[in-house]
């Protein structure tokens, strides 16, 4: 899947992923996506949570061998 | 004002003398509904972390300023960031130090009582899974019975009392929590019992655990009679600990009973466990003392924050003993039954030893409420 922004956040501990992932998504325009890597197992649910709490589409979510993967499309 | 952490054993002595606290729960609001800490004069609110990235300033007005308060989430980050907000504000706040994790894994030992030749009996509660373990002590010697995987609180405590572990039971093969029994008599040496008719899928060697077994503990001899007693499981065992207690299992529990759908089998497993509640334990002393390997609800603790009830007491006031009629009782326990708990199929072959997950896997399994009961 097609992403205008890729941010990674493998090995950071909850809250950073969503830190970081809401930072990265103020500086975007609305419709782009944005990917996000993540290893914490709380971001699985937590993302999307987030996402849907704060108006963003979870476009889709992946789980390769350990490293969680979300693209999602700014409001 | 301040920030400070709070350790889960100060939040149990809370639980347990019934103090107030005001809880401000921040993981996402699904994982809240499934599971929280609960205490008697506890407050909830639950605001996910993700929520308050740009400040607290919207729920200053729903935090008494009255009462303790503690930030909780899943493993503590979330935590800390929130309460270090609350802070800034002026407030005085603590954060639970390994979040809920760290209390899942938590146990309390309460002593319940004493047994004959200065035998005694020990409850381990575990408050955020609602499960109890128990060690029997006599003449230097003891007895582990559902013990959780958390085995260094069981080794720890035995070393602490100078006595040595050399039986470790279970009285059915739990399918809510990792038994610790296995790795526990590896350590010490002790005997692990298993009821062989849970048994038949264990990959390791066990000693079967039969109706009237006698076991023996100390050379002042407190005996654990063995009551086979079917229901939640195919082999569920009790135990009558000194003619005194009768350790239950996921039978019977203080204000429910136990469910018998979590091997797949609870149309066969019914009438079973309408026998064992309904005539084999009639057939008891109502003066036994039961202490089950679980509690559903903090109101089933007692003062002390033991979890144990007479006999008779429950033959009164347990409503899943008070049900005449068979058909309903059969309708009761199969129907409109609790979600499953959490991987309790990964739980079953983990205790089977057929899989070995590491720790952190171990962890995740466990986590939310036990759900073994229907009430």
């Amino acid at each position: 899947m097609n992403s205008d922004k890729v941010l990674d956040a493998k090995g950071l501990a909850c809250p950073m992923p969503i830190v970081r992932a809401k930072k990265a998504i103020t500086d975007m325009e609305a419709g782009q996506v944005l990917e996000i890597h993540a290893t914490d197992q709380g971001s699985k649910t937590d993302i999307a949570a987030w996402a849907k709490s704060s108006g963003h589409e979870l476009l889709k979510d992946t789980d390769e061998g350990g490293v969680f993967k979300f693209w999602v499309k700014k409001n | 004002m301040s920030m400070k952490a709070m350790s889960s054993k100060e939040v149990a002595k809370k639980v347990m003398n019934k103090e107030e606290l005001f809880i401000l729960d921040v993981r996402n609001a699904d994982e809240f509904e499934d599971w929280k800490i609960e205490g008697d004069h506890f407050q909830h609110l639950n605001v996910p972390y993700f929520e308050l990235l740009d400040g607290v300033d919207g729920i200053m007005d729903q935090i008494p300023d009255d009462k303790e308060l503690l930030v909780v989430c899943a493993k503590e980050g979330s935590s800390i960031m929130v309460a270090e907000m609350l802070a800034e504000k002026g407030l005085d706040v603590s954060y639970l130090e390994g979040g809920m994790k760290a209390w899942s894994e938590h146990m309390e030992p309460v002593k319940v009582g004493e047994l004959s030749n200065g035998g005694e009996m020990y409850q381990f509660v575990r408050l955020g899974k609602g499960c109890l373990s128990y060690m029997v002590v006599s003449g230097g010697e003891a007895a582990v019975i559902d013990a959780t995987r958390m085995t260094d609180i069981f080794t720890g405590f035995a070393k602490e009392k100078g006595v040595k572990i050399t039986h470790v039971l279970d009285t059915h093969l739990h399918a809510d929590h990792i038994s610790g029994g296995r790795a526990i008599a590896k350590e010490t040496g002790g005997t692990y019992w298993l009821p062989p008719k849970d048994a038949g899928e264990v990959v390791f060697d066990y000693q079967p655990l039969n109706d009237n077994d006698e076991i023996t503990i100390g050379n002042i001899s407190i005996n654990i009679h063995a009551l086979y007693s079917p229901g939640h499981t195919i082999g569920s065992t009790s135990f009558v600990v000194d003619g005194k207690y009768l350790l239950t299992g996921d039978i019977l529990f203080i204000d429910s009973i136990g469910r018998p759908d979590l091997a797949g089998l609870a149309d066969d497993w019914v009438g079973d466990l309408r026998e064992t509640l309904y005539k084999r334990y009639r057939e008891l002393s109502e003066e036994l003392i039961v202490l089950p390997a679980h509690f559903m609800i903090i109101e089933e603790l007692n003062d002390d924050g033991s979890v144990a009830e007479k006999l008779g007491t429950l033959f009164a006031e347990n409503h899943g003993l008070n049900i005449e009629d068979e058909e309903k009782f059969r309708k009761i326990v199969t129907e409109n039954l609790p979600p499953q708990p959490n991987a309790y199929k990964e739980i079953r072959q983990t205790n089977m030893g057929k899989i070995t997950p590491d720790e952190d896997t171990q962890r995740e399994m466990e986590i939310g409420p036990n759900r073994c009961a229907v009430r």
